[in-house]
């Protein structure tokens, strides 16, 4: 299994929206370096022929009667946001300047 | 008052409905007992004084009225601080929720008020739920009572620090990988791990969402099981809840008979690497079971010992994707939104500030293990191990009705000694882990203390899904058995704070 570096922890700190400092980049990638070199033995024990379990319940689509309920009204939905403007989450740009 | 704080659940119970103590007297001796020692302790992070005296007043008048009164009415509990609270702050032990007031209930929440249950606060945990020490709460670490400078267990330290401590008879967990039976194993109180989809998770916040089992904690096998009761059952608002009654786990821990049953001790979680205070109690624990008229076997189970690599895959990969949705939009912080930041840069910069070390370590290595090219190796291997493990129970529960084993590999341990050394961390879930794999029950109860250090050692039951019952019919056995031969409950040798 390969390493894991510095600039690695860096693309994955972008992929997870997490910006990193410098001292975190060094600090995790040793201390993820050795926990992925220990965890990596799941890869020895299970066969091809062992089919993998992703959830303790064998459910599918499970669904609920379609009926109209009380739910948040739009001042309880919007009472923990950051910012809001007219009833509706404001957020910063998502689009470019051009 | 002192003597108040130290009846149970059941007692409370029991002396609010015939009149003989208020609800409101058994509350304000809580609330005191809070104000007395969690300056101490630091089990809480947010007390509702106001809201539980309101609970309490309501209860008394329910009483006066001639209304029926449920098994827990005006008994108060301590919440862990991952149940949503409709007007009282909910953070997880994180930064990032800092402040925020949801706006409703979780299935949880709902059941305990409509069971009149008084809910004095929330507890202190580590952040998201991650972690086996309460270190990694954003808001400084808790106590074990049995001793201050200790861990007591994580990530819901603060419910069985609140328990241990004579603030609150009974409190609420959640068990991913041990979170609800380490803690109540290192601090000498109970802690059950119900069957995946048992209790709801609706109002939880997610962590790893095939893993996560919220759960009962107390001091005594029966208030756990009434708690069980009360929280548990099919919930249309978790498409993960499974559609069955709640097992018969009251009756279960009023009989207590375990003649005739067979017991396997779980061959892969003991021996070399144990403290041998731990195996000493753990012995002894099988040998009353034995006494009890128990038939005790020796069972193996090959698949446990890659069962913690599995869990630190799996788990980090879930709380990869749900901990995406901290993102500085809808709630919670936002730092760094001055006007020239695109959206991307601001949720990058909040999840920076508000998550901390061991949050960022697992969303990382969750991300890393989805990643395209490793995702086989990592992901998908582990997804096959928790097949293999499953197997394993299913193989042992066609010879034996439950499994034992010690909860823990050692006791507290002293705060700090582990705080950023994660796999030394991983390893006091080795026992716990593999219930979560495969979606079973478990409970752990005292079984004494580890005579080199005087601190409490936990014993394991495991059941099989849906049987949660045959926890509590073994633990009140084992229980009665020990306090029979201690004198009194364990808890009552803990220091005085």
């Amino acid at each position: 299994m390969p390493g894991i570096t510095r600039e690695e922890v860096a693309h994955l700190g972008r992929l997870a929206r997490l910006e990193l400092s410098g001292d975190e980049l060094d600090h995790f990638a040793g201390q993820l370096d050795d926990i992925i070199g220990s965890v990596a033995r799941v890869s020895e024990v299970a066969g091809e022929d062992v089919p993998p379990t992703s959830h303790p319940l064998p459910l599918t689509n499970v669904m609920r009667p379609d009926t109209v309920r009380p739910s948040l009204t739009p001042q309880q939905a919007l009472s923990g946001a950051p910012a809001q403007e007219q009833q509706r989450f404001k957020v910063p740009q998502i689009l470019g300047e051009d | 008052m002192t003597d108040i704080i130290r009846l149970t659940a059941a007692q409370s119970a029991e002396k609010i409905a015939s009149g003989e103590l208020t609800a409101v007297e058994v509350t304000e001796a809580h609330l005191a007992r809070i104000e007395a020692v969690d300056e101490k302790v630091h089990a809480f992070l947010h007390v509702d004084r106001e809201g539980a005296l309101a609970q309490a007043r309501a209860v008394d008048a329910k009483r006066a009225a001639g209304e029926p009164l449920g098994p827990l009415a005006g008994v108060p509990l301590a919440m862990k601080d991952i149940f949503t609270t409709e007007g009282v702050p909910t953070t997880v032990g994180s930064k990032i929720l800092e402040g925020w007031i949801p706006p409703y209930d979780s299935t949880v929440t709902k059941r305990l008020k409509a069971a009149d249950v008084v809910i004095l606060g929330k507890t202190n945990m580590d952040e998201f739920a991650m972690g086996s020490s309460t270190e990694n709460s954003a808001y400084g670490p808790t106590g074990n009572p049995w001793d201050l400078t200790r861990i007591p267990g994580g990530s819901g330290g603060g419910s069985a620090a609140a328990l241990a401590s004579y603030q609150a008879p009974l409190a609420l967990g959640t068990d991913t990988g041990g979170s609800i039976r380490q803690p109540a194993a290192v601090t000498g109180t109970v802690g059950v791990k119900p069957t995946y989809g048992g209790v709801s998770r609706y109002g939880m916040v997610a962590f790893s969402s095939s893993l996560d089992q919220g759960g009962p904690c107390a001091r005594t096998v029966l208030d756990a099981a009434l708690l069980h009761e009360a929280i548990g059952g099919h919930d249309p608002m978790d498409s993960t809840s499974i559609d069955a009654p709640v097992p018969p786990v009251v009756d279960a821990a009023r009989s207590g008979d375990v003649r005739g049953m067979r017991i396997g001790v779980v061959k892969e979680l003991g021996g070399e690497g144990y403290q041998p205070g731990v195996v000493q109690r753990f012995n002894e624990s099988v040998e009353v079971l034995r006494e009890l008229g128990a038939e005790v076997v020796e069972i193996s189970c090959p698949s446990f010992v890659y069962a913690l690599a599995a869990y630190y895959l799996i788990a980090p990969s879930e709380c990869s994707s749900n901990l995406a949705r901290f993102d500085a939009m809808r709630y919670g912080m936002r730092v760094g939104d001055d006007g020239t930041r695109s959206a991307e840069e601001v949720t990058a910069l909040t999840r920076e500030a508000g998550f901390g070390a061991e949050v960022k370590r697992r969303i990382i290595l969750g991300t890393y293990a989805l990643s395209s090219g490793y995702y086989d190796a990592y992901y998908g291997s582990a997804q096959k191990v928790r097949t293999l493990i499953t197997r394993d129970f299913e193989k042992a529960f066609e010879s034996v009705d439950v499994l034992v084993s010690p909860t823990t590999p050692t006791t507290a341990f002293p705060l700090g000694e582990r705080v950023d050394d994660p796999l030394a961390m991983y390893l006091v879930d080795l026992c716990t882990i593999p219930v979560n794999l495969a979606g079973n029950a478990a409970m752990s109860l005292p079984c004494g203390l580890a005579p080199e250090d005087g601190l409490p050692v936990g014993l394991q039951i495991i059941a099989p899904a849906l049987k949660d019952d045959r926890l509590y019919r073994v633990g009140a056995a084992v229980e009665a058995a020990f306090v029979k031969k201690w004198g009194h409950p364990l808890l009552e040798e803990a220091p005085q704070l």
